[in-house]
């Protein structure tokens, strides 16, 4: 009897304790996207009115493009940098050790001393455009960081090489677990080494791209740090990404409701994104 | 034997004492962002003041955000019912919490003070809803000023410009001699509080009032308006390329160091200036923005003091109130923050040529009506307009959006927000 009950019971603080302050609050921010909230949470039900307003309102389309670009680009780079150099370390080579921790280490710092850092790199003034002028081409020109069509750009940047070394590590340990017979074998029957990875060790990392995309995936959405410390969404808004969106206007205009709304439509991205995804990964396993 | 008498008399003497200490001190719990050098140097001169009237100060202070992760602390425990004795909030944010029926009466205190007399209307008007004292103002800083770096005019042969024109023909001539013209950070706020200045210097004081105060649509789009957004992107041609971003101490630092000519900030730039070690009207000048010389954009910090139910706390809380509003207060307060006191009645004598010229701007144009709150430092507007209005601000300034479309867009952005 107490053994089948202790489980649940170590469980359940946890579990309760997840129900209030995840799911319970979020269909608080779901009930108070629906009320005229100002600068404190009010109760008055006005319906949907808040998000017909944030589908007009132009900064939330720029920060929803720009997710859309940073979260494309973030993706798709940290998957293949990560991947490549996966497969590169994993060429039994000299100092492989060294190595994998010079690419994880940028895990180890906080998105807030990437962006300080990158901030100064990519600053016209102080890094590269700077270093190359002075080195002689004149020239040259990089201002990603003060133009206002580019600035999304370098969030990726930044963004891609904090990532990229965990997704390496990921896929690393993907690599490794692959059973060494079932290559043999391969080349036995003459297969190439493009044609093992592309047939062979690629289809049967399915389960790390699986765990990557979600993690990425999230990243991602929720970025607000980076963006902050890097561009503070600027020129202007044009850096802009959800997160910010929110904070602007939940915490610093008085806006809550509205706040609330654009949090559920974060809310929803996640969602549509992830379930499917979930779904079919699980169902497939199911069959399997 | 008679040692333990005379101790147990002392202790009840003691205890006596004690007892009667705690009977007549409150306590104020004050929340704050004033946390860095100078100005936490100025609030503790009141804390100070408090304590020798017998009174305890716990600090609440909430760094970082510009106040706005104090605000969010203010929140917190104002919705859990447990606020604050003060919190420093300003403009018309006050009057939002004045409506949450919160904030306690202080008209006791202002008659026996004639704060009516000491502090200007406008500014007075701020501090009250529906027509009682709930807020003390603290400091006033000018937005409307330009600071300038002598030699870097006398390098390029230009003057101190008082109008548009003159502006723009000394913005070309240090341009000529190699130098940065204008010296910018390129975040909202920095462009907003130029971009204000601009409205007021423009337009005028009628035209500041109908749409950065009342904000009113018509005004907003009207061609004036056009003519602000074109001076504005006219400045832009005279910044260097790496303002995007820049933090305002730093763009102050390029007019201190010669690299640049003029800088839009508030007189809280003096601070750097003085750090520096540089002297007003030698190594520095500060001008009125042109075309607002009889125009005094103000950011008036202030508490707002909440109901508390113990009587003791309430005295405290008063007491408070008076101190602040006091001469010697004023003073101290002001010449460490580098603003200037908001009442009448102070010796210029402990200020800085810049404050003192401030000073009497203040009382001037408090008589012939430009005296008028900043909404760029949230004095005017709610903050959903006035975010709006930033939004604008900044899009049109960082993009190649044209005049004509900011006026239209920014009177629509307004009637959102409104909404």
């Amino acid at each position: 009897m107490l053994e089948t009950a202790l489980p649940k019971l170590v469980v359940a603080p946890s579990f309760v304790v997840m129900i209030i302050f995840i799911y319970g609050f979020i269909l608080w921010t779901l009930y108070i996207s629906m009320t005229k909230s100002t600068f404190l949470p009010t109760y008055d039900f006005v319906g949907l009115v808040q998000y017909a307003k944030l589908w007009r309102i132009e900064r939330w389309w720029v920060a929803c493009r720009n997710l859309l670009v940073y979260g494309g680009l973030f993706i798709v780079l940290c998957t293949t940098f990560g991947l490549l150099l996966a497969i590169f370390l994993d060429q039994k080579i000299r100092i492989e050790g060294a190595l994998r921790t010079i690419y994880l280490y940028p895990l180890a710092l906080s998105f807030v001393v990437t962006g300080t850092a990158w901030k100064w790199i990519l600053n016209p003034g102080l890094g590269i455009e700077r270093l190359v002028r002075e080195m002689g081409w004149t020239s040259f020109t990089f201002d990603w960081l003060v133009t206002s069509e580019m600035s999304i750009y370098c969030v990726v940047i930044a963004a891609v090489w904090q990532s990229t070394g965990f997704v390496m590590a990921m896929f690393l340990a993907g690599l490794r677990g692959i059973d060494d017979s079932i290559i043999k074998a391969a080349q036995v029957d003459g297969a190439g080494l493009r044609r093992i990875y592309w047939k062979i060790i690629i289809p049967s990392l399915r389960p790390v791209f699986f765990s990557s995309f979600i993690i990425l995936t999230h990243i991602a959405i929720k970025s607000f740090d980076l963006v902050v410390v890097l561009t503070r969404g600027g020129p202007g808004y044009s850096s802009d990404l959800p997160a910010t969106f929110m904070y602007a206007y939940a915490f610093t205009r008085g806006r809550l409701a509205m706040g609330a709304a654009s949090a559920m439509i974060m809310f929803a991205m996640v969602m549509a994104i992830i379930v499917p995804y979930l779904y079919s990964e699980l169902r497939r396993k199911r069959h399997a | 034997m008679r040692g333990k008498r005379i101790l147990t008399g002392v202790a009840t003497v003691l205890a006596i004492c004690v007892a009667t200490t705690v009977a007549w001190a409150g306590e104020v719990e004050v929340l704050h962002w004033w946390t860095s050098g100078g100005e936490a140097a100025a609030v503790q001169q009141l804390q100070k003041m408090l304590n020798t009237e017998g009174h305890t100060w716990k600090d609440f202070a909430v760094a970082g955000g510009a106040g706005a992760n104090a605000m969010t602390a203010l929140k917190s425990r104002a919705v859990s019912g447990n606020p604050p004795t003060a919190a420093q909030v300003k403009g018309p944010q006050i009057q939002e919490w004045a409506d949450l029926g919160v904030l306690t009466n202080l008209d006791d205190v202002a008659k026996a003070e004639t704060w009516e007399k000491l502090v200007p209307e406008v500014v007075a008007d701020i501090m009250k809803a529906d027509g009682k004292w709930v807020a003390v103002p603290v400091n006033v800083h000018r937005i409307n000023w330009m600071w300038c770096n002598p030699m870097v005019f006398q390098k390029a042969g230009a003057i101190y410009p008082q109008t548009w024109d003159e502006f723009f023909a000394a913005c070309e001539k240090i341009q000529k001699a190699g130098l940065i013209p204008v010296a910018f950070g390129g975040q909202p706020w920095q462009e907003a509080t130029a971009w204000e200045s601009i409205v007021s210097g423009v337009g005028g004081p009628e035209f500041y009032k109908q749409t950065m105060i009342q904000a009113d649509e018509k005004a907003l789009a009207s061609p004036k308006m056009v003519e602000v957004f074109e001076i504005f992107r006219k400045i832009k041609k005279y910044t260097d390329r790496n303002a995007p971003g820049r933090d305002w101490n730093l763009a102050t630092a390029m007019v201190i160091r010669g690299e640049a000519g003029m800088q839009f900030m508030g007189d809280w730039a003096k601070g750097e200036f003085t750090a520096a070690g540089k002297v007003p009207g030698q190594d520095y000048d500060a001008l009125t923005v042109p075309g607002t010389a009889d125009a005094f954009l103000f950011n008036v910090d202030s508490f707002i003091m909440f109901e508390v139910k113990d009587a003791d706390a309430k005295k405290a809380q008063k007491a408070m109130a008076r101190l602040i509003l006091s001469p010697d207060f004023q003073v101290v307060f002001n010449v460490n923050k580098g603003s200037i006191p908001v009442r009448s009645g102070i010796s210029e004598d402990p200020f800085d040529a810049v404050a003192v010229k401030s000073m009497a701007d203040f009382m001037a144009t408090a008589k012939s009506g430009g005296l008028m709150p900043s909404m760029a430092h949230e004095m005017a507007v709610s903050p959903a307009v006035r975010g709006a209005m930033f939004d604008v601000v900044t899009n049109f300034y960082n993009s190649d959006m044209s005049p004509q479309d900011a006026a239209r867009k920014l009177a629509a952005a307004v009637k959102e927000a409104k909404m």
